[in-house]
Parts: C-alpha cells; structure tokens; sequence
C-alpha cells in the first residue's frame, strides 16, 4: 500500500492568536442558534414510524370485524421467550361461522417476555397476528403488561386484506365443496 | 419623598441602595443559570426548558403558554428545589471552612458593585453617575474585591478533604494569579488615557465612561475601537477570572468530577452557582463601563445627546432609567456572549491555560502597554 505523506503545515499567525478560528466557530453557532430545533418533543409530537416496524404485537380482524385467528397455536409454538399463551375454544353459537373454523377462547401475550421478535407475525397462516405502530408499553403491576384477548383485538384493530377467507368459506360451502 | 430620603442616615441610604442592588443582580444571577440552559439548547437545536408551569398563571392565555415555553417557571422550580433538596454534608469534611466557602463565594462577587456605576442623570450639563460609592479607587477596587472570590474556591476545595475538589481550588488560585497581571496591565493604557499628568488622578469607572462621552470624532470614541487589544487581553483574561469556558479548569467535569464544588449540594452548590455568575455580571458591566461607552447609548452619541434627542433631559428620574436600561442592555449582551463562547469553543488543557496566561497574554499586553506608553506621550497635549 502506497504511503501518502501529507505535509504539516506550520500555522499561520492568525491561526496562532485562535482569534479567526473562534470566531468562525462562534458563526457556526449562531447559525444554529437560529436554525430550527431538531428535537421531538416527544408526548405531543410522535416519531413517524417507518414502514414495517415491529411494535406491540396485536391481533387483527378481517375486513368484515370477524375473527381472523383461528388457534392453531403456531405462534405459541414458535414464540422463542414464551410470551404467547393461548386456550383454544369454539366459535361462539350464532355468529355464523362456527361451522368452519376454531377461534381461541382467550389470548394472551405477556409483553414482559415478548421480545419484539415478529416471528409470532411471520408464522401466522392466517394473517391475524400483526406487530404494529405502538412502541411504548408501561404498566404499574406484572398484570397490566398482559395482554389479553380483549386488549389485544382493542389495539389491533381491523387491517384490510383482499382475501375474505370467510366469504370464500362459506360460499364454497354453499355449493357443496367445503374442505 | 425626596425630602424624606435626604434626611435619612446615611447610614440607612447605603443599605437601602445596597440591597436595592442586591436585589437586581441576585435575581439576574439566577436568570442566567435559566438563559445559559437555554442558549445552549438554542445552539444545539433542542428546545430547551419548556415544561414547568404555574397552576393559574400558566393557563392565562397568550402569556402563560409564552412564558412556560420560554421556561420562566423552571427558574422558580430550581430555585425552590435548592432551597428544598436535602442539602448533605459529607462526613470527611471540614464543616466549618464546608459552610464558609459558599458565603466567602457571594460576598465578593455582591461587594464589587459598590464602585460601579450602573446609570447616570443629568444634572443641568453636567452627568452624574448612579452609584453606591464613586471612590477614586475604583477599578483597583473591583479587581481586589473580585479577586478574594478564589479563595472561597480554594477554601470549598481544601475543605471537601477530597482529591478532585482539592485540585479545582489549585486550580482556580493558579488561574487567577495568571491572568489577573494580564488583566491589570491591559487596562492600564486606558487610565494613562483618561489622566492626563498635572490633573487630580482618578481610577474610577465613571470618569472612564465620562472620558468616553466627550464631542470630537476622538472623544466620542470608544476604547474599544481606540484600544482593541487591551479590549480582547481584558476579555479574555475576564473569562479566566470568572472561570468560564473555555477557561473553567476549576471546576473541568470531564478531568475532576465537578472540580471544587464536587462534595457540595442542594442550596450551597447554587450559591456558588450564583456568585459565579454574579462575577460575571459585574465582569461584564466593567467591560461596558471600559471599553463600550458605558451608558451611551451609541458610539458618538452620548447619555445627553439621546436626552435631549427624546426630550426628558429635564427629568433626571427619566434619565436614569433609560441610562441603566442602556447600560443593563450592555450587561445582558455580553452575558448572551459569555454563553455563546461556553457552547462554542471547547475547554482548554490545564497547561494550554498557563501557557496562554503567562507566555502569550502578559507579554502581549506588556507590549501593547509600552505601544500605548508611547503614543499617549506623543499625543497627549503639554503642559
């Protein structure tokens, strides 16, 4: 590797006095001085959250408000901490859908463990489970950092898709061929 | 009213017109510690203090929102909590020398006032300067009292019994006794100035902004244009003597913790806070008064001439106003660049300092003094 010497030029008078230096510092400064803040003021004004980020892990509902998990426990399986605890149960009489899927009685994501990992969101085979925008979780008691069901569907929320699973369900079941 | 203040005791004057003075520098001490928190976040983009409000005062419309975003309130919230914040001394101490060192801090940096002039009236033609005490001494005297402030950096540090403290109070003392020479002689040109030989001699500041206020494009000049390097030895000595950056080896945080004041706290640690800026209040006011007119308002336009230019030169109590409001005005502007320097150039290295005191100021100003020495003989008129 070539050596590239760089000479050392002595200072100059001027840069001696560290007078021309300070007062291009002092400049700089002012400059800034008058340039608009960079800091968020964090409570009222929030960070914009980039695309694909990993917050709280949450539970969505179809385009329609039903249900989208079907408590196959996947997620509870892969969950590397073992935050994710699910009971499965039946779909409640009357909604009509109990005729094809499961749905679980209760959910629960203790957010003490969870490590923001999304692997609960990577294998879901129905897209139920989603890490959204929310990055700030606090709580008084151990209890209060559990997510339930309740909570969970709460701050999930309903994301659109284009594949009204149910609909499709139940038509095909319709016309003779469900399963 | 007048009547009844002339036949007061003198003695009651002076306390009354000393704590008066009191009065307006504490509180301006204080404001700085809330103006140097938010210059520095003005300069490194933040918003700075802008959260403590007053309930009812905070939710008066327009103001209070201004207010609380200017951070008026967080000076009061400092405040009381220093007052309030259990204040713990240290067992390895020496308590009684630990509890003088704070008041040894704030006597001096209050006592130096007495012999500056803060404002001036019209009396008929002539000015006459507002001050506790117009002494002829004057200058001598703020640079005596001002500099017995070290010792109560070096009495904190010796009396902590704690190696970073005991190196701040070393500090400090080696500091002061290296630019205070620099300092005294880069004044001197401008006293040889003002005290032409055969006249009564005077080393008071007043007589200094007088000399300042003279008409003639020479007169009416002032020393800071007439004498710019005494102007910049004197600054910069002023930011060694008041211990500020790029100066602040007494108390560098990132070589000695917090250098002096390491083992204080709560109410004591702000004294020393307050007398610190105190020091550099009545630094800047001698600066003003020396070098940049003192209350005139403009180079070449004197106190009387904006007097008579506005129409109160009758009514001295008008006067005085708008001279200390000049001369405060001065004060705040140089304090603005006190901060600015802080949160610009970085701290020196202890032995930068010494060098730059005893091998490049006090040459230089030795110099600059012969300079002036010569052409003051040359100029000044004959007797």
């Amino acid at each position: 590797m070539a050596v590239i010497k760089v000479e050392r030029k002595p200072l100059s008078f001027a840069e001696r006095t560290y007078l021309p230096q300070i007062a291009s510092g002092l400049k700089t400064t002012l400059k800034r001085l008058f340039a608009p803040n960079v800091t968020l003021e964090y409570p009222e004004v929030r960070p914009e959250i980039p695309k694909g980020y990993r917050g709280v892990p949450t539970l969505v509902k179809d385009p329609n408000g039903r249900e989208k998990c079907v408590s196959c426990q996947l997620c509870e399986f892969v969950c590397p901490p073992k935050a994710i605890r699910i009971t499965p149960g039946e779909v409640p009489e009357g909604s009509g859908r109990e005729h094809v899927e499961k749905g679980p009685q209760e959910f629960e994501i203790d957010m003490l463990r969870c490590i923001y990992c999304g692997l609960c969101q990577e294998v879901c085979p129905e897209e139920a489970i989603f890490l959204q925008n929310q990055f700030s979780m606090t709580g008084y008691t151990r209890e209060e950092m559990v997510n339930n069901k309740a909570k969970l569907y709460e701050i999930g929320g309903t994301l659109p898709d284009k594949h009204f699973k149910w609909d499709k369900k139940k038509a095909a079941e319709e016309h003779g061929n469900a399963h | 009213m007048i009547e009844f203040w002339n036949n007061l005791h003198p003695l009651v004057q002076g306390v009354v017109k000393g704590l008066a003075v009191i009065a307006v520098i504490f509180p301006l001490a204080g404001a700085c510690s809330l103006a140097e928190r938010k210059v520095s976040a003005w300069i490194q983009g933040r918003p700075g203090p802008n959260r403590a409000r007053i309930w009812g005062l905070g939710y008066i419309p327009i103001i209070g929102p201004i207010l609380q975003r200017l951070g008026v309130w967080h000076l009061l919230a400092d405040g009381l909590k220093f007052l309030f914040k259990e204040d713990p001394v240290p067992g390895h101490v020496n308590k009684f020398y630990f509890f003088l060192a704070p008041a040894i801090a704030l006597i001096p940096a209050l006592t130096t006032v007495v012999v500056v002039p803060f404002g001036a009236w019209l009396d008929g033609e002539t000015v006459q300067p507002l001050m506790l005490a117009n002494v002829d001494v004057g200058l001598l005297a703020v640079f005596a009292v001002s500099s017995l402030g070290v010792y109560s950096l070096i009495l904190a540090g010796w009396a902590s019994n704690s190696k970073y403290p005991f190196l701040g109070g070393v500090r400090a003392s080696a500091q002061l006794i290296s630019y205070e020479l620099a300092m005294t002689v880069s004044v001197l040109p401008v006293f040889l100035w003002i005290n032409a030989p055969g006249m009564s001699g005077s080393l008071s500041l007043a007589r200094v902004v007088e000399f300042q206020s003279q008409p003639g494009f020479w007169g009416g000049a002032w020393f800071v244009f007439t004498m710019p390097v005494c102007a910049i030895i004197f600054l910069i000595a002023l930011f060694a003597e008041t211990n500020r950056q790029p100066f602040d080896m007494p108390e560098s945080e990132a070589d000695l913790v917090g250098g002096f004041h390491t083992e204080y706290g709560a109410f004591k640690w702000s004294i020393f806070f307050v007398a610190e800026y105190s020091h550099m209040i009545i630094g800047s006011g001698v600066f003003a008064l020396l070098f940049l007119g003192g209350w005139n308002p403009l180079p070449w336009v004197t106190l009387a001439d904006l007097a008579n230019l506005i129409g109160i030169a009758g009514n001295p109590l008008l006067v005085g106003i708008v001279s200390i409001a000049i001369f405060l005005g001065k004060i705040v502007a140089l304090l603005f660049f006190f901060m600015w320097v802080r949160w610009t150039v970085p701290r020196f290295r202890y032995d930068q300092v010494m060098t730059l005191g005893w091998q490049k100021l006090l040459p230089l100003a030795i110099a600059n003094l012969f300079v002036y020495l010569v052409a003051i003989a040359l100029l000044q008129p004959k007797l």
